[in-house]
Parts: structure tokens; sequence; C-alpha cells
């Protein structure tokens, strides 16, 4: 049996969300004040070595990230930008934490920005999080108040303020160099790498761009130090990591655990197993951009490197559960339909790729064995291509699906 | 949302948005906001290039490529049936079909009285309570048809009552 271990949620359900009071009376911005108390330097190196990887897919150290920003020159201002465009499909934790403790994620922007020396933070929020929107501008102002933003923080002499912008239903924006188009108000188009944003991000200025889980992580790493946070979690996924289930479990939802615990023990002890009681047929791991996994993969340990060993994807966490008696070829057609919905058109072999990717896959329900088979292989022969000529990462996504669809379902789909 | 049944002008609106075209965002989602039927209009489009100082065809371009804002009139209730994999997983399909019969409209259409608009949209992020759907700010979950005849029910009453 396996249990959650929370501490970005440790709040949730346990505060106001509304107010600022419950906050501070759990001990909220006393990470802050430490954080105060020492030189910028030594704050990115306690998050470098608390081992800390992005939490918004991608799993790249944030200390890497950080000390690039905090490395960067700049007569201008830096930034610091908190992606909060949540738009994977089965994913829903960044909403559970700016809903239940929006001030945990204020705290860890005012560390980020302290750690690299920005004035100015954007919180990017996709347009559909009203009650996140809401709470959030509430948050500020409340924070505003008491002085932990805007000029001359606490008597510190250090200013920092933030400012919320509202995506507009927008997959691509939550890639960090398109959320940097969209932030300066144009169309959500992906910009070409290098230069990354810490060199050159919003308006040309070194820019920190974080996931709110990620950002909602450092207060706890600042308060209790690396190796306290490195207690948790496995040696390369250190920490906890806040998975969101989904599908035919008894119980869907937001379950915090250490990194590294079995993927059939969040399944099984958190979400109360599948809804028939019956083995799963597939799951997918980490929402559309991800892969899926067949039951043997029950003993699967859920951190990013153990994943891609194994030829799956932790991505954001995402754990959409398939049930035994469903059919799959619905499902893979509202995958790849999404992913043609999503294409933003820029790059030939993802906007011609999205498309025939989907028709594609409409043609399975109609083909017989043999045929399903013949589909599926140019499927994965397409996408292959696509993830090698696409300008971003949408192109080279579907090919994560497609290819563990491929490896694991093959067979089993020419048969449903 | 539902209060606002007045125009407002444009011109009114943009003028509390700094003159910057990063503001461009934030500036077309007061203007859709504040208008009846939820879109934005040539009007505000202009209102909004004016003051950023940007081509209309810019703010064309911008408007255009988000899904969130509709250069067509929609309804005061604007349903979004979240139609992802998680939902149309656990049966988003039945939802839409159900509530194109019980709108009469086809997804993506406004009904003729102007009260409800219908349409289908990538993952909400609710996928916890699949499938689910969000009638202006507000989100529905664990639906079911049954559910939805209800929920449009009582929309039907609400506006009967303000009338």
């Amino acid at each position: 049996m396996i249990a959650e271990n929370r501490i970005i949620l440790k709040n949730a359900g346990h505060i106001d969300p509304s107010g600022i009071d419950d906050y501070i009376a759990c001990g909220g911005y006393s990470a802050l004040g430490k954080a105060q108390g020492r030189e910028p330097g030594d704050i990115v190196e306690e998050i470098a070595a608390s081992g800390l990887r992005g939490r918004g897919g991608a799993g790249f150290p944030t200390g890497i990230k950080k000390k690039a920003a905090a490395g960067s020159v700049t007569k201008g201002t830096k930034y610091v930008v908190c992606n909060a465009d949540e738009g994977e499909p089965g994913t829903f934790k960044d909403r559970m934490i700016m809903e239940n403790d929006p001030h945990l994620l204020i705290e860890g922007m005012i560390i980020a920005a302290l750690a690299i020396g920005s004035g100015k933070g954007f919180i990017y929020i996709r347009g559909e999080y009203y009650r996140s929107v809401e709470l959030l501008h509430k948050a500020i102002d409340d924070a505003r108040k008491r002085g932990m933003l805007g000029q001359n923080i606490q008597g510190s002499g250090f200013s920092f303020d933030l400012e919320i912008r509202l995506g507009a239903g927008s997959y691509l924006c939550g890639e960090e160099l398109t959320l940097l188009e969209s932030l300066e108000g144009k169309r959500g188009y992906p910009r070409i790498k290098p230069p990354f944003p810490a060199e050159k991000g919003l308006w040309g200025e070194p820019t920190l761009v974080n996931n709110v889980e990620t950002l909602a992580s450092l207060p706890s790493i600042i308060s209790y130090g690396a190796a306290w946070y490195r207690s948790r979690g496995t040696e390369k996924t250190p920490g906890t990591k806040i998975f969101t289930v989904s599908g035919d479990v008894k119980k869907p939802g937001c379950y915090e655990t250490d990194a590294g615990v079995r993927l059939g023990d969040i399944i099984d002890n958190l979400a109360g197993g599948t809804a028939d009681g019956k083995p799963w047929r597939t799951v997918l791991l980490g929402g559309a951009a991800g892969t899926f996994v067949p039951p043997s993969y029950a003993d699967a340990t859920m951190c990013y490197d153990a994943l891609r060993e194994k030829g799956a994807t932790l991505g954001s966490g995402a754990i959409i559960v398939v049930g035994s008696d469903r059919k799959l070829i619905p499902f893979i057609q509202s995958i790849l339909r999404f992913f043609r919905h999503e294409s933003c058109g820029k790059c030939v072999p993802c906007r011609i790729g999205t498309s025939y990717l989907h028709d594609r896959s409409m043609l399975l329900g109609k083909a017989d064995a043999e045929g399903r088979k013949a589909i599926i292989d140019d499927m994965l022969n397409h996408s292959k291509q696509m993830a090698k000529s696409s300008l971003c990462p949408l192109g080279q996504s579907p090919v994560l699906p497609v290819e563990s669809l491929h490896r694991h379902l093959r067979e089993s789909i020419a048969k449903e | 949302m539902q209060s606002k049944h007045h125009l407002m002008d444009p011109k009114k609106i943009v003028a509390r948005f700094r003159p910057d075209k990063s503001e461009l965002l934030p500036v077309l989602h007061a203007l859709q906001d504040s208008h009846p039927q939820n879109y934005l209009t040539e009007e505000s489009m202009k209102a909004a290039a004016r003051h950023l100082g940007v081509n209309l065809s810019w703010v064309y371009g911008v408007a255009g490529y988000y899904t969130m804002f509709s250069l067509e009139p929609r309804g005061r209730y604007l349903i979004r049936v979240c139609n992802s994999p998680v939902c149309s997983l656990l049966g988003s399909e039945p939802l839409l079909q159900r509530l194109e019969v019980v709108l009469g409209v086809h997804t993506g259409e406004t009904t003729p009285d102007g009260i409800f608009t219908l349409e289908e949209s990538e993952c909400l992020g609710i996928c916890e309570v699949a499938p689910a759907m969000m009638v202006n700010r507000d989100t529905f979950g664990n639906l079911t048809p049954e559910k939805i005849d209800k929920i449009i029910g009582d929309l039907r009453n609400s506006q009967k009552d303000t009338k």
C-alpha cells in the first residue's frame, strides 16, 4: 500500500484560498523570509542541489534553467514567467494548486525572482480557468497589501511585481517560447530555439519560464533544504510529483506522492482501481503527448528516467486509464483530432502531418485486421517523419502515442 | 457575465489598457466579455487597433488564431462540451448529440433566440469529473444525457424569470 505524501498540496483543503491569513498561519511566506537572508547565488545553488526537475512535462533540471537566467546580463528587466497554460489532456494539477493554494505559487515566484534578479513576473494562465484567475487576482492584491509584492519587499530593497495574463484556448501556447509570443500579444507561433528564454525571452530579455508545480515546489526546498527534498523520490527524480488520474477508475483525481512509486499502486491504492474491477486494457501516461503502456507496466517506476528506459513518458503526470472493455479506435481518433486542432499551421510537416494522421485513424474502424495493422504501420512511419522535421514540440509529439500504440496494442486493435 | 445586457462603447473599454501592442490579448478578452453576444465586432477590433497602434489586419490575425475569441455573435449561454480524449472515452459524444437535439442546433451554432451557443472544446482541464462541459464560467461534470436535460431546462427557466 502507498499513501499520498503531500508537500505541494499540503494546504489543499485545509486553508481558505481566498485569503492570505490561513496561508501565513500555516507557515506561508516564511520561505521568502529565509530566501531574503541569503545571497541569490546561494538560492540558485540550493535549488540546483535539490535536483528539482521541471514539472511541466519535459523534466528539465530547474537548477540549470535558473543558473542560465541568473547568469544572463541585461541593462533592462529580467522576467519570471509562470506557465499556467495547462492544456495537456488528462492534466489538471496546476489548476488544483492555484485553486487551493494560490499564495504558494506566488511565494515560489518571488523566490525565483530573488534567485535570478528579476523585477517583474507574469502568470500566463489558460483562459478557461476562471476560478484560478479570480483567486490569483485576489491573492496578488493581498500579497501587495502585506508588502510581499511591489517596491522594496519587506524592507529588503528588492522589488518584484506580478501580472496575470490570460491565454485564449491554444494548447501550443503551453510551449515556453510560444507562450512568450502570446504574452507579447501575437499569434501563438513557436520560435526557433536557440536562443533559449534564459538568454533572449520576453521582449528579448532574459526570462525564466517555469511550470506552476515547479514554482510551487520552491518554498519547501528553501524552507527545509535540498537534502530534505532529496530524501523523497528517486536519485534522478527527487521530491514529489502530482499525478492526475482519470478515465476508468473508481476515484479519479489528483494525487501527490514521492516520485518513483509503482504505477499500479497509484491506480489501485490511490485511485481505487478500475471502475469495473477488471485489469485495465492500457494506460496513457503523460496525456495526448504521452505513451500507451500495457498492464505489465503496473510495476513501472514513476520517475522520468526509469520510464524513458522503458520507452514511456512521465510527462505532465497524467494517468489516463482505459478499462478492459473499451474500444481503443475512437480513443486514438480523439487524440489525433486533438493534435490536428492544435497544430498552428506554421510548419508544413505538422500542419499536413496532423491532418494525415487523423484521416488515417478514421479509416481504422472500417478496415479488417490486416488493414488495421497496415494503417498503424503507416501512421508510425509518418509520425516519425514529423518528429524529425517539425519545428516545435507539437509536431514532435504524435510519435509518442503512435509509436507506443504500435508497440503494445497493434495486435489487439487489429482484433478489436 | 449574465448581467451584461447593454452594449458598452469599445473605445471606453480599450482606454483602460496601456497603449502597447503586448496588451492585445487582454484587450480582446475585455472587448469580447463586455459584448452581450460574447464576440468581437469589427468596431471593437478597430478600436483595439487604434488604441494599441497596430493594423486592423494584425488584430484580426490574432483574434482569428485563438479558439476562445469569436468573430461571430454567440448566445447568452456559451456551452463548451469537452471532447478531448478523457471526456470522449467516458462518453462526450452522446452528450453532444443530446444537446443538439435539445437545443435544435448543430455543434458550432447558436439558437435562433440567441440564448444558447453549442461548441465542442479540447481539454477543459476538469478530467476528474469527465465527461464535462462549461456553461459560461460554470463547470458541470459527471454528465449524462439526463443531466443535460435538467441543466438546459433550468437555464431556460431562469431566462423566463429574468424577462
